[in-house]
């Protein structure tokens, strides 16, 4: 079973990115599960969600302790929350992150995959300009990290949970499959 | 078609599918997109209903009375203190024989404020002669809502349900869910037509004032009625199979307990859980077992007897608990388990309170504690569990 946490920020669409991830792995055949922690639900407090996909079906209804995969949708979380907590050996992390920018001091035992979410989401006019919604973009960047979920399904999904723009949120996705890359420590 | 949703849209679906006539809601977290999403199922004109936005959960109810005595099929939705706002309309419902069907996402009670799981808002309920039906899944949620209301409806039964689901842990979570036919669950669940109602032009008393020489005979026979409602929900689940090819497991659900030295029982999502922890110790080479109380009302008397005169031990996790005594989960299966010639060893385990999180290292502890207690008896019956503070540790 392949375990994923998300960390972001009310507002940024952190739960929709864990539906999106859930329905993307069903569309390639797996049985999946995705759920939320709300804390506050609150414009810019911290939100964490959570996604599971299996080729068995998944019985468990307990939260996620160790995670294969994080995604980072504000990397301001960075600081002040433990985004690595329980992370597997060899795990891999997205963050969102503006690139060019230099990386705060991260252990050596993970991967990194980074992608500026927030510029591209702007860029297709998602959301604002001050407050872009950058979980689409994101997720474009999961399937660059992920061998295991393909960007197909992925754009698939974003089409049936966008409420609007759906084009412009498709097309965000597949620039940051493109622009994704693995960070060098 | 399966379909990847929450356990809220797949209540949404049940009543759709089951073409309630007349829906009537108030919004709390965490039921709301229930209703959001049925009120844009009858606005869409998917569903041919009237839609009934209330002022509170007290009125909620009071509009199903309504709209089901005058003979229509009526669903709402509710959690927590909107709950225990309709208990005075609860009783109503049952009393005057209205197979209302109605989802209760299950939400711990304030103070202090908590908007997560835990079974107290229902179990508060039970004595209002609801039947009641705890899920381990979204597809059961949708399942039991149709499978509710042609329990409900039978004229032996005659009472309304409550389909409870874990708040956040069902509800907001997504995970697939197959979507019946149309047609199908139509054959499956006839349009509602009760033997009375309320018409023009035909004058009856509803709800009358009965003397003390006719109110018991009332009572009696709402008895029978839940007492019916046992094998009424057997038969129905067998037709449900035929018709879907998909079951979950009658009453009370077995889980590996026909080899079993000790058992779990519990209800809700924590079942499915323990489900994989069952396997994990089995593989361990531990005989243990899980019974899901699945209804709690009609309780699953003879089932559960049944199991306890074939075990050594039974661990009862109650997510709620009835200060002064136990959690009711714990003292209806001991109460069932009493005449049993060789009674197991038997102790309750309060877990997960106000959405604290029962994991799998949880359930196997507990799992460890009654196989000790269950060859040395128990010291203390009833256990809190992963409490702060307390000296065993869980985690």
């Amino acid at each position: 079973m392949i375990e994923v946490r998300f960390h972001g920020r009310g507002g940024q669409g952190v739960v929709v990115a864990s539906e999106v991830l859930a329905k993307a792995a069903f569309k390639m055949g797996f049985e999946v599960s995705s759920f939320p922690f709300f804390g506050v639900e609150r414009r810019g407090a911290p939100v964490t969600a959570f996604a599971r996909f299996d080729e068995r079906p998944i019985r468990i209804k307990s939260s996620i302790y160790e995670p294969d995969y994080v995604v980072v949708l504000d990397n301001s979380l960075l600081r002040g929350v433990d985004i690595l907590e329980g992370l597997k050996p060899g795990g891999k992390v997205l963050i969102n992150y503006p690139a060019g920018k230099r990386l705060p001091e991260l252990p050596q035992r993970f991967k990194y995959y980074l992608i500026d979410a927030t510029s591209i989401a702007a860029a297709h006019g998602i959301g604002s300009q001050t407050a872009p919604i950058v979980n689409t973009a994101i997720m474009g960047g999961f399937a660059k990290m992920c061998e295991m979920v393909a960007l197909e399904p992925i754009l698939e999904s974003i089409r049936e949970v966008a409420p609007v723009k759906e084009e412009e949120n498709v097309a965000a996705a597949k620039e940051a499959y493109e622009r994704t890359i693995e960070a060098t420590l | 078609m399966r379909e990847v949703m929450t356990g809220n849209y797949a209540s949404a679906y049940g009543a759709k599918l089951a073409r309630a006539e007349v829906i009537a809601a108030y919004p709390i977290t965490p039921q709301t997109s229930i209703v959001e999403k049925l009120a844009d199922f009858v606005a869409t004109g998917e569903l041919k209903a009237q839609f009934i936005p209330v002022e509170s959960e007290h009125s909620a109810m009071a509009a199903c009375i309504a709209a089901q005595t005058a003979g229509a099929r009526t669903y709402t939705a509710t959690s927590s203190h909107g709950l225990a706002l309709m208990h005075e309309v609860l009783t109503w419902a049952s009393g005057a024989r209205l197979p209302i069907v109605m989802t209760n996402v299950s939400r711990a009670m304030a103070p202090p404020w908590s908007v997560w799981v835990d079974h107290m808002d229902s179990i508060a309920q039970r004595d209002t002669g609801w039947l009641q039906f705890y899920c381990q899944s979204n597809q059961e949620v949708l399942d039991t809502i149709i499978m509710a209301y042609k329990v409900c409806e039978s004229s032996g039964v005659m009472l309304p349900a409550m389909v409870v689901m874990d708040a956040f842990i069902l509800s907001h979570t997504s995970e697939p869910v197959d979507i019946p036919d149309q047609a199908l669950v139509d054959s499956f669940l006839p349009p509602y037509s009760p033997d009375l109602k309320i018409e023009v032009g035909k004058p009856m008393g509803f709800g009358s004032l009965v003397k003390p020489d006719q109110y018991m005979e009332f009572r009696y026979k709402a008895m029978l009625g839940m007492k019916a409602s046992r094998d009424r929900f057997l038969r129905v689940e067998q037709e449900f199979k035929n018709i879907f090819g998909r079951e979950h497991g009658g009453l009370l659900e077995r889980y590996q307990c026909d080899d079993a030295d000790v058992v779990l029982v519990a209800a809700g999502s924590v079942a499915a859980t323990a489900k994989d922890v069952v396997d994990s110790m089995r593989a361990k080479g531990h005989r243990v077992g899980l019974a899901r109380i699945r209804s709690f009302r009609p309780f699953p008397h003879d089932e559960v007897r049944a199991l306890a005169g074939k075990v050594e031990g039974i661990a009862v996790l109650d997510r709620s608990y009835t200060f002064g005594a136990a959690g009711a989960m714990f003292t209806e299966t001991k109460a069932s388990a009493y005449s049993v010639q060789k009674r197991p060893v038997m102790k309750n385990y309060i877990a997960g309170l106000g959405g604290r999180d029962i994991t799998p290292r949880i359930l196997e502890k507990i799992f460890e504690d009654i196989q000790v207690v269950s060859k040395r008896g128990a010291e203390d019956e009833v256990e809190w569990v992963d409490v702060a503070g307390l000296p065993r540790r869980w985690r």
